[in-house]
């Protein structure tokens, strides 16, 4: 029975951006299940097996590096909440 | 009253000989919406002012050739860009959000001449099988309304089942085209992976999504899909691989075709009235002159857990974008962290913050390895399982969904059960395949889905295997819509 600390929770939280409320630390128990779930992967050997990042034989598809019509600045801020001197306006940046 | 019965080579006749006007048949879409809609709530927004505009263009157009989707209404899934219609992918965060351009497949329709009607419900950012997880409201299933069309394309499933509109788009990232499709007795086509752009379609995992068609019948569903896949150099896990006239592929003839039915699809999780539909359809392919034999996929089982973790890994990454930043909803903080944290809290519901946990804790270091990794070497096996099959049959054939559309709230509390109804559908999505969900009959009233899986890249044989069966036993399932305001 794999169980989440309230730690663990909150520093998952914290990475994915999200609050710590109750209902994200309720989450706990249903992540604990599913990573039980996802332990039966362990039945197998996959020593040698390569994984499938994508499932078709295509790897690095390239263009040529030349300019396209592009969005203009007010297209691009049309749907910003915040803006200011054709700017996206945030809150301030503190700490790390 | 126009329902969307026939072939749309039928309704397009009517509409070059001008029998019936374009206008005319976009006033009966919106007049027939208007009617049944309020109880089945499939649609979210309806783009009426443009589309009626679009249908007095080719009106007036006069001696042109009509291109492929002529006059066509189509309906589309809410997380597929439209250039100034408001997508939603069905959450709060996007809520009020109009996209400045439109996704690869909505340029196709129009280009094509065809009319996009407005947009789907779904369950939010396709996170989910019954259309439960919408922020909106919960779709109906037109057969009974107290039953969910299935997910997370239910809103385009039920509209085509209530001839609503004749064509929908879908998204299937793990059976989200085919396990609505099949709960509403329509016909649902996920292609192969890179088959059709996804370029516009808002990401949910990247390695498994597919946007594909939604119809009352294979032809119809065939020639949708025509229009709208293609290499794109917008999406560039789109493949650049010649598209084949998949109509040509509609011969009717299916003798020698060789059928796998592999043991694991058929077992004690399957209720008796699909298991007794299936089997019946199968024998129905075998009198045609196909050949069919029963196979293993040994690594079937593992496929719900594969899924859940790379699909929520995928997820977490793809969702990281909606932060209140540049688009959709923001709530205001003093600090940009706790914008973020506000913002996304509050914006996205419970499901899709659970899988963004799931995929996050799954991407952290110090598991990794042991989850993520693993998973994608599990995905490896699965893969090779179906090649091995390949080898020796055309197509492998099974049901679509365990049981029929199961009732409202009857799976909300318990996420792994809810995951457990895409089993059947998810291998698919890991191997890259195409797959149908065609009708094949009824278990107690409601509809039963048989599913045919191709060879990468083979939906033409998909499509002739479907088309052959269905023209068989002609079934012409419709709901009765009772219950519905007529």
């Amino acid at each position: 029975m794999t169980e989440i600390s309230k730690e663990q929770i909150k520093y998952i939280a914290h990475l994915a951006r999200l609050n710590f409320t109750e209902e994200v630390e309720a989450f706990a128990k249903d992540l604990g299940d599913i990573i039980d779930f996802a332990g039966q992967l362990n039945e197998l050997d996959t020593e040698d097996i390569e994984e499938t990042t994508h499932v078709l034989d295509m790897t690095n598809v390239l263009r040529e590096d030349v300019v396209h019509d592009a969005l203009d600045r007010e297209q691009a801020l049309k749907n910003a909440p915040a803006q200011q001197d054709g700017q996206v306006k945030v809150p301030k940046v503190i700490g790390d | 009253m126009v329902l969307f019965d026939e072939s749309y080579k039928a309704l397009q006749d009517r509409l070059h000989s001008k029998d019936l006007s374009v206008t005319e048949l976009i006033d009966e879409v919106y007049e027939n919406i208007e009617k049944i809609d309020g109880s089945i709530h499939a649609f979210l927004t309806l783009n009426e002012e443009v589309a009626h505009e679009q249908a007095r263009a080719l009106d007036a157009e006069s001696g042109q050739a009509h291109k492929a989707l002529f006059g066509l209404p189509v309906g589309v899934k809410d997380n597929i860009v439209t250039k100034g219609l408001k997508t939603t992918a069905a959450s709060q965060i996007l809520a009020n959000f109009e996209p400045l351009y439109d996704a690869t497949v909505v340029e196709r329709i129009q280009d094509q001449q065809g009319i996009v009607i407005g947009k789907l419900n779904m369950d939010e950012f396709a996170m989910g099988s019954s259309n439960e997880n919408s922020s909106f409201y919960t779709t109906r299933n037109p057969w009974d309304l107290n039953r969910v069309p299935g997910g997370s394309s239910g809103g385009s499933a039920a509209a085509v089942a209530a001839r609503m509109v004749p064509f929908s788009l879908g998204s299937d990232t793990g059976g989200s085209i085919r396990q609505p499709a099949a709960f509403c007795g329509v016909v649902g086509m996920k292609p192969t992976y890179g088959r059709v752009s996804r370029s516009g379609l808002i990401a949910f995992a990247s390695s498994l999504d597919q946007i594909g068609p939604l119809t009352t019948t294979v032809e119809n569903n065939a020639h949708l899909l025509q229009a709208i896949c293609g290499v794109d150099p917008q999406d560039s896990t789109s493949a650049a691989i010649d598209v084949p006239d998949f109509t040509k592929a509609l011969t009717g003839e299916v003798r020698g075709l060789r059928i796998a039915v592999p043991k694991e699809y058929l077992d004690e999780g399957i209720s008796e009235g699909v298991s007794l539909a299936v089997k019946k359809a199968i024998a129905q392919l075998e009198s045609l002159g196909a050949f069919v034999e029963e196979v293993s996929l040994p690594h079937s089982k593992y496929a719900v857990a594969t899924y859940y973790l790379l699909a929520s890994s995928e997820a977490s990454a793809n969702l990281a974008r909606f932060d209140g930043v540049r688009y959709g909803m923001r709530i205001e903080a003093d600090n940009l962290v706790d914008m973020y944290k506000q913002t996304r809290s509050e914006g996205f519901g419970a499901e899709v913050k659970r899988r963004i946990m799931l995929g996050t804790f799954m991407l952290s270091s110090g598991y990794h390895d042991a989850y993520y990794q693993k998973a994608q070497k599990v995905r490896t096996l699965i893969k090779r399982d179906f090649e091995k099959i390949f080898e020796n049959f055309d197509v492998v054939i099974g049901p679509t969904t365990h049981t029929t559309a199961f009732k409202l709230r009857e799976k909300i509390d318990n996420p792994l059960a809810m995951y457990a109804n895409d089993i059947l559908t998810i291998p698919v999505n890991l191997a890259g395949l195409p797959a149908i969900s065609v009708p094949c009959g009824l278990a107690e009233g409601l509809p039963v889905g048989l599913q045919i899986i191709g060879k990468p890249f083979d939906e033409a044989t998909v499509y002739r295997t479907a088309h052959a069966y269905e023209q068989t036993v002609n079934f012409k399932l419709a709901p009765s819509l009772e219950g519905v305001n007529a």
